[in-house]
């Protein structure tokens, strides 16, 4: 007994090593989203492209969708973009666009230039729903499941990896799910 | 002397411009009481910048991090108390934007850890020493039988 309490130190120091290893592997600016499993936060803002239509959280029932943060200012917005393209037309899954403190403007001007994947675009000028949801930077992409709750909140840019190794999985167990 | 006053209100434009130029960063929030500023600036002192993470909300500089500060001031003029605030901010952004966070059962270990740590660490140094002063008054003091055989024996072997 007492042999193998000698070892207890050696064991506790391969425990804590074995915690630290794993964190080093862990990204510190990703963080959980506090959201998750909550419904989409009550909001009423017009649509980017018709001012005159105000959307709510109602909106985004219906269908598993991605809600993808992005504004005209983020590079990575940039740098995504294409592969949102290809998600809404290939994959077909919605895409909805929550425009974050953005000019309308530009922001009209950039799906004109580089394409529009978005079924429609919340356009948040103030970033009231991007505050409630917990966004605090662009990009940010979150998967909604048919009842409006939030499923999944990945932090930065869609690409293929993310989306086959993250978002598509996920999609499909949620659309399967009433 | 013309030369003089045209080079020294040059200077204090420079000087002006500069300060005002510093000060243009800054917010300049109204308050209805001075009770309100300091729970303001308790607050965004308290809570941490999620997207520059080890920073205060009132020392970042991040977009983010002035929307937060937006939001306390107009709690705070709402006549929300700190804990509502802390709340509001811990629904959106998680445990993390607390540097202290709220003593609840995902954070039980975190607050009871070391206390618990230590308290072992109590327990086995007092069962320990307890052991070992046993250990040695039954060798010192006292004798079983075998040994008191053994010791008058050796002592009479000496005599001889």
């Amino acid at each position: 007994m007492k042999r193998v309490l000698l070892f207890l130190p050696l064991i506790i120091a391969a425990a804590i090593g074995v915690i630290l290893f794993w964190g080093l592997g862990n990204d510190p600016t990703k963080l959980d989203s506090a959201r998750i499993d909550d419904p989409l936060p009550l909001f009423s803002l017009p649509s980017l492209q018709n001012p005159e239509r105000l959307l709510s959280q109602e909106d985004v029932k219906g269908k598993v969708s991605l809600l993808n943060v992005w504004a005209t200012w983020c590079p990575s917005c940039r740098v995504e973009h294409p592969y949102l393209l290809k998600i809404a037309k290939q994959y077909g899954v919605p895409v909805i666009g929550l425009n974050y403190k953005d000019e309308r403007e530009s922001a009209k001007n950039w799906l004109v230039q580089l394409g529009n994947p978005y079924l429609f675009n919340i356009f948040d000028e103030k970033g009231k729903l991007g505050l409630d949801l917990g966004v605090y930077g662009a990009p940010e992409t979150y998967i909604v499941d048919k009842k409006g709750i939030v499923r999944y909140r990945h932090v930065g840019v869609v690409d293929e990896q993310v989306w086959k190794s993250i978002l598509e999985p996920r999609i499909k167990q949620y659309s399967k799910q009433g | 002397m013309k030369k003089l006053i045209l080079s020294l209100s040059m200077l204090s434009f420079i000087v002006l411009s500069v300060v005002a130029s510093a000060n243009e960063g800054s917010d300049t929030l109204e308050f209805k009481t001075d009770a309100q500023r300091s729970q303001y600036q308790q607050l965004t002192e308290e809570l941490r910048c999620p997207k520059c993470q080890n920073q205060n909300i009132a020392d970042s500089n991040a977009p983010i991090a002035k929307d937060l500060r937006n939001e306390v001031h107009r709690l705070i003029l709402e006549g929300d108390d700190a804990d509502q605030i802390v709340d509001f901010m811990v629904e959106r952004y998680g445990n993390f934007v607390v540097y202290k966070p709220k003593f609840d059962p995902s954070t039980y270990l975190l607050w009871l850890g070391p206390a618990i740590i230590a308290l072992i660490g109590l327990i086995i140094v007092v069962l320990s020493a307890r052991k070992k002063r046993k250990e040695e008054s039954t060798d010192s003091a006292v004798l079983s039988q075998e040994e008191k055989n053994q010791l008058s024996h050796i002592l009479s072997e000496d005599e001889k």
